[in-house]
């Protein structure tokens, strides 16, 4: 077998074996494997409504997805997609209201715009931090995340809440700024496409641009990189903003198409799933999509199996993890490829990079 | 109320110690582990299962124990024996932790958690001690695992600092090549740092349900593990600065309880983002790892 193949094959094997585990799992729970993963099945291909739900599922996991794939290509651990994503769907659930009378186009434009915005702001603190303050981003993406849920509760229980103060959430969204739903009462909107647009977009920034070939320069070796001159201060924060503002507006197109409203529990955990996402993928942003797809299909079949099989949806975390786990292994047993990639780049050790440029 | 803050700042800074000063034992060892949320959490529930199911306080304090060490041995597999990236393979044994622990917690409990609630770990007074004004109650009128978190700085300060097996230890975190090349065994020091962590994190965890909270909800953890891994870099790497860092990350937690009660007009969620803040803020105005140790998280393979 080629090399090329095998290394192709290593998703598939890894969400193999993850699967098996959840089949002995489950067994031990009790629960048939063949039952629940009929049930599973169904729930997210079962119907037509049951595959547009994956569809819709699976979106915000490709912006995110993309976040995480675009930092880790630069060796950034950015564990803040959630974080960022969040602060997206605030931007766009704060301005969202205040869209009525704008034309469709300039407000899905601004909708959008200020997730990402947002986002970027919120990614590009942590690179900032980083390069300028030396501060390991995977501590601070991941109190980011934290700071992110305190300032949504906020945001819903307080200056943004409905006016009959009944729920904690926020007024919903101009019609104008809604993405129109194609398929009532399915969800398939627009917002998959753009996802897959933004996928071919990271992929060529990442591999046919000079700062897409900085960026993964950096992730390879920063040593190097500082040697050779690249502005590794400049990457570190734009890739991290970008990052961000990828995250952010997946957040924002889920205000704009699917809730219309913001709620505290706006995340389900996307940007810790995500990582899932992008691990599976390979980095690839165009894998990303079909990964995705798969991920949100588990997510969306676990809400029928909880209620057919009485397994609990929390299974999905541990396949999740089971995932990422095997797909570490497995490129960790096979050597070559971005192994080099995931395994240099430590989170935060001194930066050589004074010494190395005057030497 | 001094006396109330000064109590639940010890409170708080428990279950930090305990994780970060595990944490330490691992980043001296040249490994950094985001999993120790995800083992906190396992002790946290392990803990409250088996105090639950056998009546038996120091049963639970075992399990904790074994679930933090359990969560660890993976970690340690994947992150030693196969060399993956660390980071990585901490944020999935987190998730994992979380998936496992609430899978658990609903098949045990029903599928919303069933309100239960098991005895507590009672305070140990210490004679007249305990009757001291302002620090009577917080310094020596507290659960064992506080008594035993404590007590562990100087021991583990010592180990870390002075004994053979620390210097070792050490050496694995600075130059892995050199400590193997002198037949110290660098996989071997490393599984012995996480399983040691494990069952402090596990402490940690347990401290939460069985001292602190008297029951289990999913998630208990909130963070508390990641908040380790910054006291770790505010202490620099160092058992005393751990310590430190641990009280004064206690502090801001204990803070938000009485300027909760004391100012309504704040919003509370800023109160509950403090530790958060802080910890994103002491980093940034400390900036610099200079401290760390030169290996920490460089996957090592032995040639």
């Amino acid at each position: 077998m080629s090399r090329r193949l095998a290394a192709a094959l290593r998703p598939a094997a890894a969400i193999g074996c993850a699967l098996a585990a959840m089949a002995i799992a489950l067994a031990l729970l009790g629960a048939s494997p063949l039952a629940v993963a009929a049930d599973l099945a169904d729930g997210a291909f079962g119907n037509w409504i049951a595959f547009t739900d994956t569809l819709a599922r699976a979106t915000p996991l490709v912006f995110c997805g993309l976040a995480v794939a675009v930092a880790f290509h630069g060796a950034l651990w950015n564990i803040g997609a959630d974080g960022q994503l969040v602060v997206g769907a605030l931007a766009a659930g704060a301005l969202g209201p205040a869209l009525a009378g704008a034309p469709h186009t300039l407000a899905i434009v601004a909708i959008i715009g200020a997730g990402g915005l947002a986002g970027a702001l919120w990614g590009g603190l942590a690179g900032w931090l980083r390069a300028r303050r030396n501060v390991n981003e995977v501590i601070s993406t991941i109190m980011l995340n934290f700071i992110a849920a305190q300032l949504l509760s906020w945001a819903v229980h307080g200056p943004l809440m409905e006016p009959s103060g009944a729920f904690p959430a926020s007024r919903k969204i101009a019609a104008a700024a809604r993405l129109h739903l194609y398929f009532a009462p399915t969800r398939l909107n627009l917002a998959m496409l753009f996802a897959v647009a933004l996928a071919a977009v990271c992929e060529l920034g990442l591999f046919r641009t000079v700062p897409g070939f900085e960026l993964r320069a950096l992730g390879r070796n920063r040593r190097a990189s500082a040697f050779f001159g690249l502005p590794i201060a400049r990457l570190t924060v734009g890739a991290m903003a970008l990052s961000g503002a990828l995250a952010g507006c997946g957040g924002a197109v889920q205000i704009s198409a699917i809730t219309h409203r913001l709620y505290e529990t706006i995340s389900p955990g996307w940007g810790y799933e995500a990582i899932a996402v992008a691990l599976v993928a390979r980095l690839s942003p165009l894998g990303v999509v079909p990964a995705a797809l798969l991920f949100g299909a588990l997510d969306n079949g676990s809400q029928a199996m909880q209620r057919a099989d009485g397994v609990p949806a929390q299974l999905v975390y541990v396949v999740q993890a089971l995932v990422i786990i095997v797909m570490l292994a497995f490129d960790a047993a096979a050597g070559g490829g971005w192994r080099e990639l995931l395994e240099g780049g430590a989170p935060d050790r001194p930066d050589a990079t004074a010494e190395t440029c005057d030497a | 109320m001094l006396e109330a803050f000064a109590a639940s700042t010890i409170a708080m800074a428990t279950p930090l110690l305990l994780a970060a000063l595990g944490e330490l034992i691992v980043e001296r060892a040249g490994v950094i582990n985001i999993g120790i949320e995800g083992a906190m959490l396992a002790g946290a529930f392990a803990g409250v299962a088996v105090a639950h199911a056998t009546g038996a306080t120091l049963a639970g304090v075992a399990a904790a124990i074994g679930g933090g060490v359990a969560i660890n041995a993976i970690f340690a597999f994947v992150a030693v024996n196969l060399a993956v990236n660390q980071v990585v393979a901490g944020t999935a044994i987190d998730l994992l932790a979380a998936g496992v622990t609430g899978m658990l917690y609903q098949r045990i409990y029903g599928a919303t958690g069933r309100a239960f609630t098991v005895a507590p770990m009672r305070p140990i007074a210490l004679g007249p001690l305990a009757r001291l004004p302002l620090i009577g109650r917080a310094l020596f009128d507290q659960s064992a695992l506080v008594y035993l978190a404590f007590a562990l700085v100087p021991a583990i300060a010592w180990t870390i600092g002075r004994s053979r097996f620390g210097l070792s230890l050490r050496a694995a975190g600075e130059r892995p090549e050199a400590a193997d090349a002198l037949g110290l065994g660098v996989y071997r020091l490393r599984w012995i740092a996480l399983l040691a962590s494990g069952a402090l994190s596990g402490l940690g965890g347990a401290y939460l349900t069985l001292a602190y909270a008297d029951t289990f909800v999913e998630g208990i953890s909130a963070g508390r593990g990641y908040v380790a891994l910054a006291v770790v870099i505010v202490g620099r790497w160092n058992a005393w600065g751990v310590a430190a860092a641990s009280l004064m990350f206690g502090a801001a937690i204990a803070l938000q309880f009485v300027l909760q009660a004391a100012a309504t007009a704040i919003p509370y969620q800023l109160f509950l983002a403090l530790p958060y803040l802080l910890t994103v803020a002491v980093l940034a105005l400390m900036g610099g790892q200079a401290d760390a140790p030169s290996a920490l998280g460089e996957p090592y393979i032995r040639a």
